[in-house]
């Protein structure tokens, strides 16, 4: 187990790091002079020089790499255009958000695929079945920057029931974490269906009804345990995916969160912030997969002699 | 639901060629007097804004977000296949190399690494097409690399091999073509998906710019007027929800179809 640990630890390294290397040349993918982008075209040039000193674009790009890389060692990335903060604190923020946003629109996703996919599998080739199936391909192709404003427009305004926007109390996390959670909603419920289909045809299933095993219990106590593996897996890797439709989800909502952040940034400007929202979402993806990995060679021991 | 599927996307493509032809409306024509009007049986969908015709729009949109489809799974499953079939072929450093761009890649989940290259940029249609192919090739690469080192060993290539066929003649004559029913798949599931994400991105206002028409920028505009006028809302959604519900039927159905395993066991 420890060296299945320590391989699946070793490749993340690399991989850390061309995701520094990528997000450290973004700004040096910006045509003409970054820091002119930065302030604009009508900025004095006194101005674009000073910014572009602060930001150690007049030194070499070996020398920029490696100030950037140990500011992220030491968590430094830099300050904000805009505020004048630091980049770091301005993210960890908002962090909490997000992440509240993030596990609401998961839990939202588990609960509603999970009886489905159940559903859909154990009457397999019924109307609830194709119901089900379509429902959860209508979901992974609605835009939730369409469902989004369309529950605003039902619950919030016509029936009063929930809060438009911002955060704060349980109500205002209602619809977002409905529109963020609808396509995992959808792609939970069709891999919940493959997976019971492939369970409830094993002999131990069998053999609980033969033993005298209610049906209910088979299904829900033996083959949905079972089939649970490869959707906590999917669950992990469909995080990132749900980082990034928060960027969505956050604009539309104005929910204080770190997607939010990005848009509003990119709107001023404002690069290092840019750079460190994008970092950090994909950092975190990185370490919830790596974590997914580690979690799926433990709950499945075949995994970690491959 | 294939047949769903494919009359969906059929009549799309016919509304994007000729709809706009024969639409008595100019998408950019406006009607400042009539502004939000909502549905009327001359205005099909209503108004917008400026007081241009949404259904004229919307038509002009399909042309956008059908090309952008139609580009980004073009070079991303050209790239991916390209790369995919050296790294899988050649195996070794070569596809160690291969491999690790594409664990960076896929490092940045979904539509965050296009949101970052359009950030840096700047909004426009082909920037927007470019970031969407660096993100998509890798989805593609991985599974032709699969497929390749699957078909290497298979016996037919082995005889190609021994009766000295050169390596590209093997790779396109004999392995890649293994691999084309699983790309043609993900392509038509991939468009839908290129069509979702060209509009997120033009919604967050870092894709197409107006007054180009497109769905995305449609909805952007029309969440100001959300309570006087949601058909500004409602229609562009629509357009998107049930052309990238077309193509993942189409896409579902090619699979069913391509692989009878899936068939069989999965559906």
């Amino acid at each position: 187990m420890t060296r299945f640990l320590a391989r699946r630890l070793a490749l993340t390294v690399p991989v850390l790091l061309g995701v520094a290397t990528l997000v450290f040349s973004l700004i040096h993918l910006i045509p003409g002079d970054p820091a002119q982008a930065m302030l604009g075209e009508a900025a004095p040039q006194a101005d674009v020089q000073e910014l572009r000193h602060r930001l150690g674009l007049d030194r070499p790009l070996f020398e920029q790499y490696a100030i950037f890389l140990r500011g992220l060692v030491r968590g430094d990335l830099g300050t904000s255009l805009r505020t004048g903060a630091p980049v770091t604190s301005q993210i960890v923020e908002r962090m909490p958000a997000t992440f509240e946003l993030a596990a609401a629109a998961m839990l939202v996703a588990i609960l509603v695929s999970m009886p489905l996919g159940i559903a859909a599998a154990v009457r397999r080739g019924t109307v609830v079945d194709h119901a089900a199936m379509t429902l959860s391909l209508a979901g992974v192709s609605v835009p939730n920057f369409w469902l989004g404003p369309l529950m605003a427009i039902v619950f919030a305004v016509e029936l009063g029931w929930l809060p438009v926007s911002g955060r704060g109390t349980w109500a205002h996390l209602v619809l977002p974490a409905v529109s963020l959670g609808a396509a995992l909603a959808a792609i939970l419920a069709r891999m919940t269906r493959t997976t019971m289909l492939e369970e409830l045809r094993e002999q131990y299933v069998q053999a609980a009804r033969a033993r005298g095993v209610s049906r209910l219990r088979a299904v829900l106590r033996h083959a949905f345990r079972n089939s649970l593996i490869p959707v906590v897996t999917l669950i992990g890797l469909q995080f990132g995916a749900v980082l990034t439709g928060a960027v969505i989800t956050e604009t539309i909502f104005a929910w204080p969160g770190i997607g939010r952040l990005l848009i509003q940034s990119i709107g001023f400007r404002d690069y290092p912030l840019v750079q460190g929202c994008i970092l950090l979402i994909a950092l975190t993806y990185v370490g919830v997969n790596l974590l997914t990995d580690m979690l799926y060679g433990v709950l499945d021991p075949r995994i970690r002699y491959e | 639901m294939t047949k769903i599927g494919a009359a969906i996307v059929l009549i799309a493509i016919l509304a994007a060629v000729v709809g706009p032809v024969v639409v008595p409306f100019d998408p950019a024509d406006q009607e400042l007097a009539l502004r939000l009007e909502g549905p009327t049986g001359l205005h099909w969908f209503g108004l917008d804004e400026l007081g241009r015709d949404i259904f004229a729009r919307i038509l002009s949109g399909a042309r956008i977000s059908l090309l952008v489809g139609l580009v980004v799974v073009g070079v991303s499953s050209t790239v991916g296949i390209l790369f995919g079939s050296i790294a899988g072929y050649f195996g070794g450093v070569v596809d160690e190399i291969i491999s690790r761009v594409m664990d960076i890649l896929l490092a940045f989940p979904g539509l965050l690494l296009a949101i970052a290259m359009v950030a840096v940029l700047g909004p426009s249609l082909t920037n927007v097409i470019l970031a969407l192919s660096l993100i998509g090739w890798v989805g593609y690469a991985r599974l032709v690399r699969g497929q390749v080192l699957r078909a290497r060993e298979l016996e037919f290539v082995q005889a190609a091999r021994a009766l000295g066929a050169s390596t590209p003649r093997i790779l396109t004559r004999h392995i890649i073509p293994t691999a084309l029913p699983a790309v043609t798949v993900q392509a038509t599931l991939g468009m839908g998906g290129a069509i979702l994400a060209e509009a997120a991105l033009s919604f967050l206002g870092l894709g197409v710019q107006p007054p180009t028409p497109s769905w995305g920028t449609m909805l952007s505009y029309g969440r100001a007027h959300l309570l006087e006028a949601p058909h500004l809302t409602v229609f562009p959604g629509l357009a998107i929800a049930v052309l990238v519900l077309g193509f993942n039927f189409l896409g579902d159905g090619l699979r069913d179809a391509l692989d009878p395993t899936t068939r069989r066991e999965a559906r």
